[in-house]
């Protein structure tokens, strides 16, 4: 995509959220800590993995960066933006797709006039997300009949439509074939060439290695590592990361 | 059997003359039953979406009420409608007692805790699945109930064609609150019990063969709706 770049600037946007700060973070369920005294910083651009084995508490914490879930202790800080407006630059893209029914294009109208975007605005979005994403021939085909590959590049062209500072990604790939990850991946390089920060969940080595700037590991809810992908990949420092990246079984 | 026979036959030449009684009452039934449908939609759709979505105390509580509902006995709805509407009763004053109006509005309270907890079980499934894509996107409450509906259209049809369904099928409650007068109030189902009474089976076996099919239609409608269903989420 030669006009990646142009496809929506964020630096006009008068609100930058990042860099993203988390403190301490922990989250229980029934007195069990399925997360534990997390902190890291997050900066303003470029594509953030966070890896580890099932069960490391990835999913809880992207969510709770999302706000879609509320920390045990600790804290989610933004730069700067109230709550509102915090919201409205965000997008989160689920490892299983929830599509509306109704028709692809208008899975992505809903999400832009949720967002206050005007109709004719909206218009020009939706065209142009579906035409990137390779969507266009089937926009009125109602959403839940399309195939496993074209569901999931839909929720990403109607999270993309957002024009999200930051797009959360949680397995985005997970159950879809190899064709289908790089269209995929695709996708979320564009993404993220036109100016949003990434920070996705993987369990996939090759989709750290083909994707990510750096890497955030965890393990058994607790940070043990936050480097860079090439680091990581090359010198992971913790013995569960080095484990990890070596492909023993760890949970 | 001579005479079932015999009465069979005249039901029969009843429905193919489109005798002026019986359209009368049939229609009579048909707009008592649609308008009750129409209000108990109205109320009905929006609470059940309201409770299935909302959090606040005492919800289960809310949720049994609305269940054990489903089942009033119709007789005890008709009291309740007929005492209201009683010139003693609060609504006295509008004279509504024994008018086809007092039986839309028993009907609507027969029917509306049916739509209400149909939808709230049929939103509260969907809310389950679109919680987090809904609270992603920033949707108010109001909205993801309005958005909700919407998307659950098609099986929320089947809740109202089950609330048609039990109205039209209804005879309790309407005979108490319409006192099943000629041209006002008759209506198929009290009409049936009537004319059963005095012996007239040609008439109530009319009407009968009448209301069954308007049932098959109804039961029709429902099993082409979830057909729909089943075909557009694949």
């Amino acid at each position: 995509m030669a006009d990646s770049e142009s496809h929506h600037s964020l630096n006009q946007d008068p609100v930058d959220m990042l860099p993203l700060v988390v403190d301490g973070l922990g989250f229980s369920v029934r007195e069990q800590w399925l997360i534990k005294d997390v902190s890291f910083s997050l900066g303003a651009r470029g594509r953030t993995f966070i890896v580890g084995p099932n069960g490391a508490g990835k999913s809880i914490l992207l969510k709770i960066c999302h706000g879609l879930l509320s920390p045990t202790t600790g804290t989610v800080r933004w730069a700067s933006g109230s709550s509102r407006q915090q919201r409205q630059r965000q997008a989160m893209v689920f490892q299983k797709p929830v599509l509306l029914r109704r028709s692809a294009r208008a899975n992505v109208e809903y999400a832009l006039s949720v967002r206050g975007v005007t109709k004719k605005d909206a218009r020009e979005r939706v065209d142009r997300v579906l035409e990137e994403t390779g969507l266009a021939a089937i926009a009125h085909k109602q959403a839940r009949v399309l195939s496993g590959g074209e569901q999931q590049r839909l929720v990403l062209a109607r999270a993309w439509a957002l024009r999200p500072q930051v797009l959360f990604l949680d397995e985005p790939a997970a159950h879809l074939d190899p064709a289908a990850t790089a269209a995929i991946e695709n996708i979320i390089q564009q993404v993220s060439n036109a100016g949003s920060k990434i920070i996705m969940v993987t369990h996939d080595l090759g989709q750290v290695r083909r994707l990510a700037d750096e890497v955030l590991f965890l393990h058994q809810g607790q940070l043990l590592e936050q480097a860079a992908s090439k680091d990581f990949l090359a010198h992971a420092k913790s013995q569960e990361a080095r484990a990890f990246v070596e492909g023993q079984l760890l949970w | 059997m001579t005479d079932l026979g015999t009465s069979l036959v005249v039901a029969l030449d009843l429905i193919s003359s489109l005798d002026p009684d019986l359209v009368e009452i049939v229609l009579l039934s048909l707009r008592v039953s649609l308008v009750a449908v129409v209000i108990a939609s109205v109320i009905g759709l929006p609470l059940g979406a309201a409770i299935a979505i909302g959090k606040f105390p005492g919800r289960t509580g809310v949720v049994v009420v609305l269940n054990a509902m489903m089942g009033l006995p119709p007789v005890v709805i008709g009291l309740a409608v007929y005492l209201v509407l009683s010139r003693a009763g609060p609504l006295g004053a509008y004279g509504l007692l024994y008018t086809p109006t007092a039986m839309t509005i028993a009907q609507a309270v027969l029917i509306t805790p049916i739509i209400a907890a149909l939808t709230r079980q049929t939103i509260e499934d969907l809310y389950r699945e679109y919680r987090e894509q809904l609270q992603s996107l920033g949707v108010t409450p109001f909205r993801a109930m309005f958005t909700l509906l919407v998307d659950a259209r098609y099986s929320l049809l089947t809740a109202v064609l089950a609330g048609f369904g039990r109205a039209s099928a209804e005879v309790g409650a309407v005979i108490i609150v319409g006192g099943n007068i000629n041209h006002v109030t008759r209506v198929m189902t009290t009409t049936i019990a009537l004319e059963t009474s005095k012996g007239n089976l040609a008439l109530a076996l009319g009407l009968g063969i009448v209301l069954l099919c308007i049932v098959i239609v109804i039961n029709g409608i429902t099993s082409t709706v979830q057909w729909l269903i089943d075909r557009q989420q694949g």
